[in-house]
């Protein structure tokens, strides 16, 4: 009798959902949040989504600062010395500039090494290519690696010409008019610089809409907004920064 | 319709079929040649039929898993000419002749993923989603005998959301069509079928939490929202169900 209740219970208990192996409910014994997100694919993804909208903030302001540049030398670098000053007297001269280079180079490191080791993992989850290739995705989609590292590479460029003056033909310190006059005449700079922005508006085509949706963006309207959004965004910048070196080349900005 | 009345409906294509002995062999693609194929048969009974043939030739005849035939098992999962499941939108299984021409070359592949080792031929190990839904994808309950319907009331949208994620077959067409190889369409139907019912609520942050943990340490990519998964899924998984899970994902991230 007792062995057939311990048969009735044995079988009813297989009949039951087995235990979870992986996610004991009770006691919480999984790392902290930081570690969590870091740990997964889809915290490293959000660290790129936060990370990309703060530089793309940051694009938006620079590439509006920019367009001073259509309004003649005293203007440009009377803007850039603003710059210098804002926030004081809480802030000491150029406080305010170096607290945002702070943020944005977190915010570059994070979205580089993310997106380098999930890439890494990517590449390796599908390690046999088929033979039947056909092509895949948009164009802005299949160029968001080799376009992150041609943009990583014109930051060097960019911070070397423009804000230290290094390889820039002028290189004045608290002149950047003259120094963007000078360096956009040289046809190399041109090239470099088009490249660069046109990698820069492909990126945040599909990057804007992709952080959308890592961030858990469901809602149809919303989709869509943000879907636009990017379209749009990618379309500002990249005109936006064009402007300057076409406007030095037709001799519009001299 | 006598085939009288329609000459030309048999069809003559050229294969080129994924051949691999078994996991640690190599493989490669071999060329077949298969007549009297009608437009009215499915690829997988187009494929039983090269197999007679290579049966009554002597050869191995090629290893492709199928269960159902109805399109509702996921068993029968294959790449035909680069696209999960071939030029449909429906399972290999439904997919029907008619949707090629006499004459046409066509490539078909296994699934291919790292975390979907080729067992043999066209045949891949897919245990690992499996695995994943033992991570989480199940209520923590006794079953039995079912439950009085209107016991827990379920809202009509939180009903239809779960309905459409419950389409999931488990097929791994998503895995497949992924550049990344990512199981993220596959794993947000499972997570968001349950996360959106009150029955699935009382697991509900254990279980995202669990089940990306266990779709990691599987190997698979992860999502560049290509949109890839959702192109190729034979139910119509929706792509905003990665974003929904991402959602679930960080919330309970956060709520620990």
């Amino acid at each position: 009798m007792v062995r057939a209740v311990r048969t009735v219970l044995t079988m009813a208990t297989a009949t039951r959902t087995p235990a979870p192996q992986r996610t004991p409910p009770g006691p919480p014994r999984r790392p902290g949040l930081v570690r969590t997100l870091w740990g997964s694919t889809l915290g490293k993804k959000a660290v790129m989504a936060v990370s990309g909208l703060i530089m793309l903030a940051y694009l938006v302001a620079h590439m509006l600062g920019n367009l001073k540049v259509f309004f003649g030398p005293e203007e440009m670098n009377g803007y850039a010395h603003w710059l210098r000053t804002l926030g004081e007297p809480v802030l000491h001269y150029a406080w305010f500039l170096w607290l945002v280079r702070v943020v944005l180079l977190a915010a570059v490191v994070l979205h580089g090494v993310s997106a380098y080791q999930l890439s890494r993992r990517d590449i390796a989850a599908r390690p046999v290519t088929y033979q039947h290739r056909r092509p895949r995705a948009s164009y802005a989609t299949r160029t968001m690696r080799w376009g992150g590292i041609i943009l990583a590479l014109f930051l060097v460029w960019h911070i070397l010409d423009l804000t230290t003056g290094t390889v820039n033909p002028r290189g004045q310190a608290g002149h950047p008019y003259e120094n963007i006059v000078a360096g956009f005449r040289n046809w190399y700079a041109d090239v470099i610089y088009i490249v660069a922005v046109l990698a820069v508006g492909l990126h945040i085509r599909h990057g804007f809409w992709s952080a959308a949706q890592t961030l858990g963006v469901t809602r149809p309207g919303a989709a869509r907004l943000f879907k636009g959004g990017a379209d749009v965004l990618a379309l500002a910048i990249t005109v936006g920064f064009l402007s300057v070196p076409v406007g030095v080349m037709t001799g519009l900005v001299d | 319709m006598s085939d009288e009345r329609r000459p030309n409906r048999h069809m003559r294509l050229t294969l080129r079929i994924w051949r691999q002995p078994d996991a640690s062999a190599d493989g490669g693609m071999r060329t077949y040649e298969v007549e009297d194929i009608s437009p009215d048969m499915s690829f997988l009974e187009m494929l039983d039929t090269l197999n007679e043939t290579l049966i009554e030739r002597g050869e191995e005849p090629v290893a492709f898993d199928h269960d159902c035939r109805e399109g509702i098992c996921g068993a029968c999962g294959m790449v035909i000419n680069g696209q999960a499941h071939g030029p449909e939108r429906t399972t290999t299984c439904q997919l029907h002749m008619r949707h090629f021409s006499d004459g046409d070359t066509i490539d078909v592949e296994p699934w291919r993923a790292a975390a979907f080792p080729v067992v043999r031929d066209l045949v891949v190990d897919r245990s690992a989603l499996d695995r994943v839904i033992g991570a989480g994808g199940y209520i923590t309950a006794p079953t039995g005998s079912a439950p009085e319907a209107h016991a827990t009331a379920v809202p009509k949208p939180a009903a239809d959301a779960a309905f459409t994620h419950a389409e999931c077959i488990g097929c791994g067409a998503c895995v497949a069509a992924c550049p990344n190889g990512s199981a993220m369409l596959f794993t947000s139907a499972k997570v968001n079928h349950l996360n959106v019912l009150p029955q699935g609520a009382p697991e509900r942050e254990s279980r995202v939490l669990g089940m990306v943990e266990q779709m990691d340490a599987e190997g698979f990519g992860g999502c560049t929202l290509t949109g890839e998964c959702a192109t190729a899924c034979p139910k119509g998984i929706p792509m905003p169900s990665i974003a929904a899970m991402n959602r679930e994902y960080l919330r309970a991230a956060a709520k620990r």
